[in-house]
């Protein structure tokens, strides 16, 4: 599905050759793809193929042996995850990691902190430019609780939310970043069909009104099939089809990669 | 009834931001600084100000100091009472060698201890939990032996004890209980005040994602490096302001020994007991901490001294490690933990339906 008006752009994340092993374990070899502009880029396949790995490679916190990532326009290597957040990286994770002690208002800000530019002198003294710096980001985090819908529980420690609400919040907390590229690790894993279709609106809604781009890992082939624009398999490590969600739906080594085959 | 919020609408973010949001939490505060300020002047006698007050004060900012480090940023230390003694001693010979007057020699020794703070922070970006309670611990001996075999420190005093400079404010010399513990209040107000500011803000909030979950932390850009560091920069500069306080304003004359170990675990205790992550908690904490001894030596006397003084001292040790006990097994998140859910009771009280 393709929302209207929507323009895929040039090329904004360039994968080429990455190839990454831990010890002797050969997690990733000589995977290439690229994701464009306001695209939804989906990477599936079975468990262990890779994809949380693929993930961890684009926002620094692995760094790949060999091959190259081109992040608009510029190809770099070794990256610590803090300095792609500043690039407009931002994630979320397989298994959730909100900070549990924290209110979801306050989980959220912590998605605002790279564009906070007071020092904490000026933070500790909670005087003029620190406190509007603090109200304005406020408002930003406040959109964001609309959009999401979860403005009965902004001041509930995240910690004690049930599953499908810290899914969201933290996508949330990914959002208020306003990145450019978006990775989302399976935003639906363990949710009902109702908390699904909630959280595919609002990925498609991220990526039509804020124009994100998106790169999302998931296990449930109906809504990848849906709403990605191109799907990535990868199997063992390395990538077996790229293309369309029909081409790649049709495709045999897909197939024998998911239902295995007869030897 | 007394604690309803039913009414207050918050129509701006400034106003949901505040301090304290709540009108009642407002008029509380206000009346606690109308004692602490005023009442307490005029009604405490010499005892009272020169034996409770001020240590409660003093042991109050180390707990915020430690609070800051452990409770917000989650970086277990044991070297607080060290730092408490690089305070201490940083103060004496900046106030000797250089005559400067207290309320610049305070924040100075301040500033130093902090220096320090973040030479024996650096280990925190490599190692977590255990292993950085034993680096502290490290830090915790070395400040020790250095003060007590290094007698430069001490101004080559030759019992090792460093005595309190006078304390001069626009001509008085502060040396009168009363006038000991109004300079102890109005600075341990003002750093409190800055603490909670701190702590709900952005740095507060970096150093609550540190503590929570560091790798996701990292992830979303809070760079580790400065946010650690500046948790054991800051925690170390209060905790340097409560050395200095302890040394010259509740003792008058102190040497390394004072800063032993036991301090140490004292403060980590009055945080644990008062409530990690919790400004309340850390005066709490202290408050628990230094009352207890004095409820029990003056429950014992009720029995007319029945009691002798040896099973008085060992009866103590027994009440306090069985009261630390149950409080980590009914509340671990402490007495600021209580409070909160005091206050949710009060909202509904007397009506609970």
């Amino acid at each position: 599905m393709t929302s209207s008006g929507r323009v895929i752009g040039d090329v904004l994340l360039q994968v080429d050759n990455i190839s990454l092993s831990f010890g002797g374990v050969r997690a990733l070899t000589d995977v290439s793809f690229d994701i464009r502009q306001h695209e939804i880029g989906a990477i599936i396949g079975p468990n262990g193929a890779g994809k949380s790995s693929m993930l961890n490679c684009i926002n620094g916190f692995y760094h790949p042996q060999a091959g190259t990532i081109t992040y608009k326009g510029m190809a770099r290597k070794q990256m610590r995850p803090h300095e792609a957040a500043a690039q407009g990286v931002a994630r979320t994770f397989q298994n959730i990691a909100l900070f549990k002690g924290m209110t979801v208002l306050d989980n959220i800000m912590t998605g605002r902190l790279l564009k906070m530019r007071q020092n904490f002198f000026m933070q500790a003294l909670y005087w003029g430019p620190a406190q509007r710096e603090e109200i304005k980001h406020r408002e930003h985090v406040e959109r964001i609780i609309d959009f999401l819908e979860i403005q009965a529980i902004r001041k509930m420690p995240a910690g004690r939310l049930p599953y499908g609400l810290q899914k969201r919040v933290e996508l949330g907390r990914a959002l208020a970043a306003e990145p450019d590229l978006l990775l989302l690790d399976e935003p639906m894993a363990g949710m009902n069909v109702e908390e699904k279709e909630d959280m595919c609106r609002f990925i498609l809604d991220v990526n039509d009104e804020f124009g994100t781009t998106i790169v999302l890992i998931e296990h449930d082939m109906g809504v990848v099939m849906d709403i990605s624009d191109r799907v990535v398999v990868l199997d063992y490590g390395r990538k077996i089809a790229d293309g369309k969600p029909d081409d790649v739906r049709s495709d045999q080594r897909v197939i024998d990669a998911y239902l295995g085959v007869s030897h | 009834m007394l604690y309803r919020e039913a009414g207050q609408y918050k129509s701006t973010y400034r106003g949901d931001q505040a301090i304290f949001p709540i009108a009642q939490d407002r008029f509380g505060l206000f009346v606690l600084l109308a004692v602490a300020f005023v009442a307490v002047p005029l009604v405490a006698n010499e005892y009272w100000l020169r034996s409770i007050l001020v240590p409660f004060l003093v042991y109050s900012l180390a707990a915020l100091g430690l609070n800051i480090l452990t409770g917000y940023a989650g970086q277990v230390s044991l070297g607080s009472a060290g730092f408490m003694a690089v305070g201490a001693f940083a103060a004496y010979n900046l106030a000797i060698r250089l005559d400067l007057p207290f309320y610049v020699y305070l924040p100075l020794a301040g500033l130093i201890t902090a220096a320090v703070g973040i030479v024996f922070g650096l280990p925190s970006l490599r190692i977590k939990g255990f292993y950085l309670v034993v680096t502290t611990l490290a830090a915790h001996f070395f400040i020790e032996w250095i003060f007590t075999k290094v007698p430069w420190f001490t101004n080559y005093t030759p019992s090792g004890v460093i005595s309190a400079p006078t304390m001069v404010l626009a001509g008085i010399v502060l040396d009168s209980p009363m006038e000991r513990y109004l300079v102890t209040l109005v600075i341990v107000a003002l750093l409190t005040l800055a603490a909670k500011n701190m702590v709900r803000s952005a740095i507060g909030r970096a150093w609550m994602a540190v503590r929570d979950m560091d790798v996701a932390a990292e992830i979303i850009g809070i760079p580790m490096l400065k946010t650690k560091l500046l948790a054991f920069a800051i925690s170390s500069f209060y905790l340097g302001i409560a050395g200095a306080l302890w040394a010259f304003v509740y003792l008058g004359a102190v040497d390394a020994q004072a800063f032993d170990l036991a301090r140490a675990f004292q403060i980590l205790f009055m945080i644990i007991i008062g409530g990690l992550g919790s400004i309340l908690g850390s005066f709490l904490g202290a408050g628990f901490i230094v009352l207890l001894p004095i409820a029990i030596t003056n429950l014992a006397a009720l029995f007319g001294g029945a009691i002798h003084a040896n099973t008085l001292a060992n009866l103590e040790h027994v009440v306090f490690g069985s009261l630390i006990v149950i409080f980590l097994i009914v509340e671990p998140y402490g007495l600021a933990r209580l409070w909160q859910i005091g206050k949710e009771k009060l909202r509904l009280w007397p009506f609970p339906h």
